[in-house]
């Protein structure tokens, strides 16, 4: 009853077998040994496990990883490129320190690409809305926001 | 590196490998071979169990074990008893911990009565539902005072009563400050439960090899040595054939520091008797049920006063929620009695507790461990005071804070680090102004709250103190090694949970061995590379440990100085250290490497002289005598919005003092996460337990974390009155931030509704919650 599925994560093809309950979260993990990708609650809660299917970010612990058959996912181990160098909004994560246990870390990154490619000048409220959805038992937020400010500022120098 | 790290606000070493998703979390290791574990738990908080049916579950494909209670035979010890009594006057104590797995009867819901082991955890979770429990469901107790009732249930038969402890301690004589009151306050507080929440949940690989005879576990522990040290005792090993590993936490606060969790003690055994690795990774629904909890409490407070403010004395007797098992002992109502006297002379003190088992979830510390409800009831007796004797909040604070020369001040009874409760040092009110100042006090009480409350608005103030004993011992140590690459390397014990050890660590490290912070690589949480210490908690890290490590590299310095100087022919004394070289003070061609001396300390062929130690190392260890006590004061102004009971904080500030400060970044970060967990706690976060002892919020859609809509910008500024006690003059930082945030929510509410005569005598509130207390308020003033 295993399911063949074929999917694009971080620019590369896997073929795999895989159980029709098998989560993506857990597929990203386990299968693929994807491990950047954290699973903190398994009810869409808490958006650590935040990955981009087709660019739009999602919760990967609600959907199956047969839901993912012929598409793209981009997880936290793509962001480089694969040029090995962390992407401007993890600079302005590093620089701000926004990121304590870093466990939610991951899903906060992933729901950011897409927000800051809509929103390349955010408000402090825009930021704090876009990271209402995304839970850190660590920071308070504070300086998270801070991070989001400065990262959205380094894209807009690179690109610059 | 001529420029001081300790003390700046570096990024920290630990970051890019956490950003770019490499760094190693429990669940992300991954073993050939591993079968994946699944608990059955209890769905009842209170029951017999009558037998339990495995329904073929064994022979299931994919099923390697199951295991119930009978199954782990001599194995099945309840937990040990993790912190002793301390020497209290008065006491009288019952400890039962936790076991294994329920056998005869489940003392709460969660807890844990039959294990699965299976090729995958889609598979093991399965096979639960084929397990049959036969339970006899008893009557559940769950409310503290009802569980002291006669003929109540008994959560411990064997005991005829569910009383885990009682506790008295007295400064002076509680009688002669009553006597001697203009007033007296008499109140009854409650505190009520929550959860630590981490994002990472617990979890745990435990792997055997037969052929090395090695147990390698995975935990995410605060406490890996203690863990190494009492697993190998259990099983029948020697310690140096169990290694535990610590490696990136999501989160600790505390419950991840209970030690022996059923689950823990369960995968180590198992995975010696199946010879495969096993993983178990806790789901978030298992957390709300079988992590540990804390802050149930009762308080029935009495402050006897003159009229002028001056507090003469405190009687407090309190209920303590110790839920099903109490493994830690006394550590949380020792901790609540001796906060309880914050910064404040109170001459006479009578202290009182009674633990009480209850068939809820076990209870060990939570960032603030017990503080919380003693900063509560001291801080509303004072406001409560205040207003019945016509004087301002701030007033009666100043009036009663310990002076600065009176330091170190001795409050007499014992603190849960076993040493009289005495402060090393403090110094209060100029925390207290600069709060004031930050927050706009006056301008908010005479300008700003009238002109609005005119218009309908309702805002409030508040202004608390506090203070927090850390940086308890007993001790801990700290290796630290240059290494041939000139790079240094140190390893530590405790564990690290996001606190930014390897940053602040290596920070204290550089400054002796004159490298950048960023060229010492901490270990933290291997047994194989230190297996010497107790863990991180109480807010400890930064002064236990960091002290170890100041200790450990200036003896390194020293070898460094020793060597170099008979090599460079020069006198020590005319020899620095910078960047990573030694050289002549002001002649930097007459200079070598530390990594060259690194390797010419490490001789592999010729002679040493007699009693040479080879490398450029050396281990220390730090045991403060007593903690060293950190204060703060925090000040908010919220508004409430009248038709919703939702509340606005619209300025936050946070004055705190933990002495010299080895990175303000980090600092802050610890500060402003503590106040949003504090915010948690007192307006949105409550274990909401019905009667039969069932959870009834046991999901992130129900139980309220605090997001990022929630939690406002903090203002903070640091004080730095050193610890006399420490060679850093450091006092920890972890838990400051939430401690007193319950008590400033209750006086801002009761200064927005002062109208009406508001009083808050409970934590946590919640929007529904706070409408019924201004209702009934209202009522009270118009009857």
């Amino acid at each position: 009853m295993d399911q063949t599925i074929s999917v694009r994560v971080n620019d590369r093809s896997y073929d795999r077998s895989v159980e029709p309950r098998l989560l993506l979260s857990d597929f990203l993990r386990h299968e693929l040994e994807l491990t950047g990708t954290h699973v903190g609650c398994e009810h869409g809660v808490c958006g650590a496990c935040t990955v981009l299917l087709d660019g739009v970010a999602v919760r990967s612990c609600l959907l199956f990883a047969v839901q993912a058959d012929g598409r793209d996912v981009s997880t936290v181990e793509g962001l480089d490129g694969g040029t090995q160098a962390l992407h401007p909004i993890q600079h302005g994560f590093w620089e701000r320190h926004g990121l304590q246990c870093g466990f939610c870390t991951p899903g906060i990154l992933m729901s950011l690409v897409p927000f800051l490619q809509e929103n390349p000048n955010p408000t402090e409220e825009e930021i704090r809305d876009l990271l209402s959805g995304n839970i850190c038992r660590c920071t308070g937020y504070q300086k998270i926001v801070e991070a989001v400010q400065l990262g959205a500022r380094l894209i807009q120098e690179k690109s610059a | 590196m001529s420029t001081r790290q300790f003390g700046q606000p570096i990024k920290r070493n630990e970051d890019p490998r956490l950003l770019a998703g490499r760094a190693l979390f429990t669940d992300d290791v991954q073993l050939a071979g591993m079968l994946h574990v699944a608990f059955l738990r209890s769905d009842l908080a209170h029951a017999r169990i009558r037998s339990i049916d495995l329904g073929g579950a064994k022979e299931r494909p994919g099923v390697a074990a199951v295991y119930t209670a009978d199954d782990l035979g001599e194995y099945w010890q309840p937990g040990p008893l993790l912190v002793p009594p301390p020497p209290v006057g008065q006491l009288e104590f019952h400890p039962r911990t936790q076991v294994p797995l329920a056998k005869d009867k489940v003392r709460h819901a969660g807890e844990a009565v039959a294990v699965v082991v299976a090729e995958s955890r889609y598979l093991a979770e399965d096979e639960l539902d084929d397990i049959f429990v036969d339970y006899e469901p008893l009557d559940a107790v769950v409310d503290l005072e009802d569980a002291l009732e006669s003929g109540t249930p008994l959560v411990h038969d064997d005991l005829g009563h569910n009383i885990n402890a009682r506790g008295t301690q007295t400064k002076g004589d509680w009688a002669q400050a009553e006597d001697a009151a203009d007033l007296v306050i008499r109140r009854r507080f409650h505190y009520d439960r929550g959860t630590a929440a981490a994002i990472e949940n617990r979890g745990i690989v435990a792997s055997w090899d037969d052929k090395s005879q090695q147990l390698t576990i995975w935990d995410t522990t605060q406490a890996p040595i203690a863990i190494r040290n009492g697993l190998a005792g259990m099983l029948g090993l020697s310690e140096h054939q169990v290694r535990v590993i610590a490696p990136f936490i999501g989160g600790g606060f505390g419950p991840k520091i209970m030690m022996f969790y059923p689950e823990e003690v369960l995968l180590a055994w198992a995975t010696l008797q199946l010879g495969r690795p096993l993983k178990w990774i806790e789901d978030r629904e298992e957390n709300f049920y079988a992590t540990t909890q804390e802050r149930g409490q009762v308080h029935d407070a009495t402050m006897a006063l003159k009229n002028d403010g001056t507090v003469l004395g405190i009687k407090d007797v309190f209920l303590h929620d110790a839920g099903a098992y109490a493994p830690y002992g006394l550590t949380l109502p020792i901790s609540s009695q001796c906060t309880l006297l914050g910064p404040y002379v109170v001459p006479e003190y009578h202290s009182e507790f009674t633990s009480v088992f209850t068939n809820k979830p076990i209870v060990t510390p939570y960032r603030g461990a017990g503080r919380q409800h003693g900063v509560f009831v001291m801080e509303r007796l004072l406001d409560i005071a205040a207003k019945e004797l016509g004087i301002d909040p701030i007033s009666i604070r100043r009036k009663n804070y310990i002076q600065p020369d009176q330091f170190p001040y001795s409050n007499e009874i014992i603190f849960q680090d076993f040493t009289q409760l005495t402060y090393d040092s403090g110094n209060y009110e100029p925390a207290l102004d600069r709060a004031l100042e930050l927050i706009g006090y006056q301008d908010f009480i005479r300008e700003n709250q009238p002109r609005r409350e005119a218009v309908g608005e309702r805002v409030g103030i508040s202004v608390v103190s506090y203070i927090e004993g850390t940086g308890i011992g007993p001790y801990e140590g700290a290796r630290v090694t240059v290494e041939a690459s000139g790079k240094v390397s140190v390893a530590t014990g405790v564990g690290t949970q996001g606190q930014g050890h390897y940053t602040s660590f290596a920070q204290v490290v550089a400054d002796q061995i004159g490298v950048a912070a960023s060229d010492v690589h901490v270990v933290t949480g291997d047994t194989d590379l230190f297996y010497w210490g107790a863990g991180t908690f109480a807010s400890r890290g930064a002064v236990v440990a960091g002290n170890a490590m100041h200790a450990a590299a200036t003896k390194v310095r020293d070898k460094i100085l020793k060597m170099a100087g008979e090599k460079l022919e020069a006198a020590e004394e005319d020899l620095e250290l910078i960047e990573g070289r030694v050289q002549v003070k002001g002649v930097p061609q007459t200079s070598i490497s530390i990594g060259e001396l690194a390797v010419e300390a490490n001789p592999m062929r010729g002679a040493v002289r007699p009693g040479t130690e080879p490398g450029l190392e050396a281990t220390e260890y730090y045991g403060p005598e007593r903690g060293a006590t950190a204060s703060g004061v925090h000040a908010m102004i919220l508004r409430v919005d009248p038709e919703t009971f939702l509340l606005e904080i619209e300025k936050y500030v946070v004055v705190h003092d933990c002495g010299t400060v080895i990175n303000p970044l980090i600092l802050e970060g610890q500060i402003q996460g503590g106040v949003a967990q504090g915010i948690g706690n007192a307006f949105y976060e409550q274990l909401h337990f019905d009667e039969n002892g069932a959870l009834r919020n046991a999901s992130l859609m129900d139980y309220l974390l605090p997001t990022a809509a929630d939690v406002p910008n903090i203002v903070s500024d640091h004080m730095e009155t050193p610890s006399p006690l420490n060679p850093l003059g450091v006092k920890g930082a972890g838990e400051a931030g939430a401690i007193p945030v319950g008590a400033l929510f209750a006086q801002a509410l009761d200064n927005a509704f002062r109208d009406i005569g508001l009083e808050v005598r409970e934590i946590p509130l919640s929007p529904n919650r706070l409408f019924e207390l201004v209702t009934e308020a209202s009522a009270r003033g118009n009857a």
